[in-house]
């Protein structure tokens, strides 16, 4: 890689002065929400006491699409961080092949790491030829269908436990005034499809689309239910009704404004900081009570290959630190704040609530691959561009939709 | 200095003697040539060069690192093909027809009515001037807020008891790129009024004398007499108003988004999403070459008309 060996040496040449202190370790995320700041308190907390390091947070605004191309400039143009979080998945494909990330093969070797990751399909966004570059410290999953007990309690019907019985009740809900399903503008749209795609379709569609990206099963009948099934959620929402961010459509479910909404798990930590309980003020129906099987992605730590002339001491840093991220203590503590599921099968998740419990049944059965997981960056935007549209403008059908959709993984890589 | 080697010259010159005269043409106002040096090598290296290197990289299927093979056009088919990117290229055209002529012929209107020796000229000058000090960030964030269907304006009155009263813009496909316009033209009128403000105090006294003793009207004399003599003002308002058009951004992250749906969306940022979000250089590369190529094919030619005809005048 001749490219990696003129970028190593402009990192170098910039980087000549960077030896601060003895083992303070810059880690950059963007966890910045309540819940998301809580839960990397612990990582910071744990990695303090066992080592005796510093963590140096660098908290960045803007999650995936405002801190990622922070972070992945800081690391391309030579000013990298100690290690810093990504979503699991091909963000950072280029960087690994480029030898911009620290390579963690001997790490995983030595911590045997095969024996305890809950699904190996997870290591795969990490392996390049035969190499391990980055280690998935939690699962999130977007599949999530979550429910209003106040807004049921108003209509006086039962809380529904599947997608269908959900839709069934939206006349109702909308003539007692209650929004059938609350959605923040932007980009949180972009994750219902992929989820409506699970529930509906089925995992084998999710594998054909996701992982194969066949254009034949977005041309299926199967395919053409979950499209319909947007174009539903279409008929429910407009841009007046839109609320500015996630955590909003949360208030709006605990006080039963709006009926349900399609969101990530990371929903649930904030649901939480509001004061709400699972079971009692919200319901929560994992693979939108359709599906056995979650698809899922979540959060990755990268290390990037530090400069020349590091101080030795932030390189040991560094790998203390990929130690135990996947230890089973900062597991443990790390993800009952955030939410999420624990990478490792030999967790006591006794403390989780209702929902979590819900998801590690299902996780058991294997873990499917997300979009945000499987697909590029780039093929990532295009679909949120078309399901932003799609969304907003009434005049395009579900067929073009569906040509539209195919079109882009026929491009895909 | 360029007549040293002009053609006359150069035919009666023996080698040295071209040498030498090479050597003055260096030499000569040396300091100016200097100082000029580090704007010259800026002009070559930052624009020109990063100009062409941004052209060629649009050829190229490069990602996340300007490395990928050359495919020739296949960047712009699929940029073509965007319905995303199309939506952008016309709604830079309504917003950037609407804004010049509008920013325009405001600044101007509001540049005469100041120019009638009015008391607190300058405390309206200031007023008016004031919302140029914002950024657009700012701009659009609190226009953000006073268009919101439910916080804003039309929350107010019809909390008021205009029960009626209509306002969301904002939130309407085809009316958002109408709020983007207001938030534009609330912020650059009064800059373009100042520019205009200047032109006219920069005509000869004389020249209303003269008109008045003819009895033209005061409208008459603006408009036939003041306004093409403020030209260069005009000129200058264009180009600076036109670059913001282009440029377009800010304004648009701050109040829409790009919202709702794709209805507000802006080539600028495009470019930059597809640049930093979805890590496809080629694809962003691609859009904003199409991006100089619109600018040039409105500069080319009024920069021909413009300098073209020197010689003739001087």
């Amino acid at each position: 890689m001749k490219k990696s060996v003129v970028v190593a040496a402009m990192a170098t040449a910039l980087l000549g002065s960077t030896s601060a202190f003895a083992a303070d370790l810059e880690v950059t995320h963007w966890w910045t929400s309540a819940g998301e700041a809580a839960a990397v308190a612990e990582f910071a907390r744990v990695f303090e006491e066992e080592t005796g390091n510093t963590w140096v947070d660098s908290a960045l605004a803007g999650s995936g699409t405002g801190a990622n191309p922070v972070i992945i400039s800081r690391i391309l143009g030579g000013n990298p961080m100690g290690a810093t979080q990504m979503n699991t998945g091909r963000d950072a494909e280029e960087l690994i092949q480029a030898g911009l990330m620290r390579d963690l093969t001997d790490i995983a070797e030595e911590m045997n790491i095969r024996d305890f990751y809950v699904d190996e399909s997870l290591l795969e966004p990490c392996t390049y030829e035969g190499r391990i570059y980055c280690f998935p410290v939690n699962i999130h999953s977007w599949d999530w269908l979550w429910l209003s007990t106040a807004a049921y309690e108003e209509i006086g019907q039962p809380v529904p436990t599947t997608w269908d019985e959900y839709v069934a009740s939206w006349p109702a809900l909308e003539e007692a005034g209650i929004l059938p399903f609350g959605l923040a503008s932007g980009w949180p749209i972009a994750g219902v499809p992929g989820v409506l795609m699970a529930g509906i379709g089925g995992s084998d569609l999710v594998l054909e689309i996701n992982r194969d990206k066949s254009v034949e099963a977005v041309r299926s009948p199967e395919f053409r239910e979950v499209a319909e099934a947007l174009d539903d959620i279409r008929s429910v929402v407009s841009p007046e009704t839109m609320v500015p961010s996630f955590g909003d459509v949360g208030n709006q479910l605990l006080q039963g404004e709006a009926a349900g909404n399609i969101h990530g798990d990371w929903l649930q930590g904030d649901l939480q900081v509001a004061g709400g309980t699972p079971g009692e003020d919200y319901e929560c129906l994992p693979g939108l009570g359709m599906n056995d099987q979650l698809t899922g992605g979540g959060d990755s730590f990268f290390f990037p290959v530090l400069p020349d002339g590091t101080d030795p001491e932030v390189i040991e840093a560094q790998t203390e630190l990929a130690k135990l991220l996947i230890s089973p203590e900062a597991q443990l503590a790390f993800n009952l704040k955030k939410g999420s599921m624990p990478i490792r099968t030999d967790i006591d998740l006794e403390a989780a609530n209702p929902c979590m419990q819900k998801a590690l049944v299902l996780l058991d059965n294997g873990l499917l691959p997300s979009g945000d997981f499987a697909l590029s960056s780039d093929t990532q935007q295009q679909m949120q561009d078309l399901n932003i549209e799609f969304l907003d403008d009434d005049s395009i059908s579900v067929d073009e939709y569906i040509d539209r959709y195919a079109s882009i993984i026929e491009s895909a890589d | 200095m360029t007549q040293a080697t002009s053609s006359d010259e150069v035919r009666y010159q023996d080698e040295g003697k071209a040498r030498r005269s090479l050597g003055r043409v260096l030499t000569h106002n040396l300091s100016a040539k200097i100082a000029a040096t580090p704007m010259v090598v800026t002009v070559l290296v930052v624009f020109i060069g990063c100009t062409l290197w941004t052209i060629w990289y649009s050829f190229t299927d490069s990602r996340l690192l300007p490395t990928g093979d050359f495919v020739g056009f296949e960047q712009y088919e699929r940029l073509f093909n965007t319905s995303r990117w199309n939506r952008s290229v016309s709604n830079l055209i309504w917003y950037g027809a609407f804004s010049l002529v509008l920013t325009l012929s405001l600044g101007f209107l509001l540049a005469v009515l100041l120019d009638q020796k009015v008391r607190f000229e300058s405390a309206f000058r200031t007023i008016m001037l004031y919302p140029f000090a914002l950024s657009f960030i700012v701009t659009g964030l609190v226009w953000q807020w006073i268009m919101n269907p439910t916080l804003g304006l039309q929350g107010t009155l019809r909390n008021m008891g205009w029960e009626s009263f209509t306002f969301d813009w904002i939130a309407q496909s085809d009316m958002v790129i109408y709020a983007l316009l207001i938030a534009g033209l609330w912020q650059g009128t009064g800059f373009v009024m100042v520019l205009m403000l200047a032109g006219l105090r920069s005509i000869d006294d004389d020249i209303w004398k003269a008109a008045r003793v003819d009895g033209i009207p005061a409208w008459r004399t603006y408009l036939f007499i003041v306004l093409p003599m403020m030209r260069g003002v005009f000129v200058t308002a264009v180009v600076l108003v036109g670059a913001g058009i282009v440029r377009l951004y800010d304004l648009v992250v701050a109040l829409t988004n790009g919202g709702p749906g794709i209805a507000s969306e802006v080539p600028a940022k495009y470019v930059y999403d597809y640049m930093f979000t979805a890590g496809n250089i080629g694809q962003a590369l691609a859009a904003s070459t199409m991006m100089l190529v619109t600018v040039m094919i409105i500069i080319v030619p009024w920069a021909y008309l413009e300098f073209g005809g020197r010689s003739k005048k001087s």
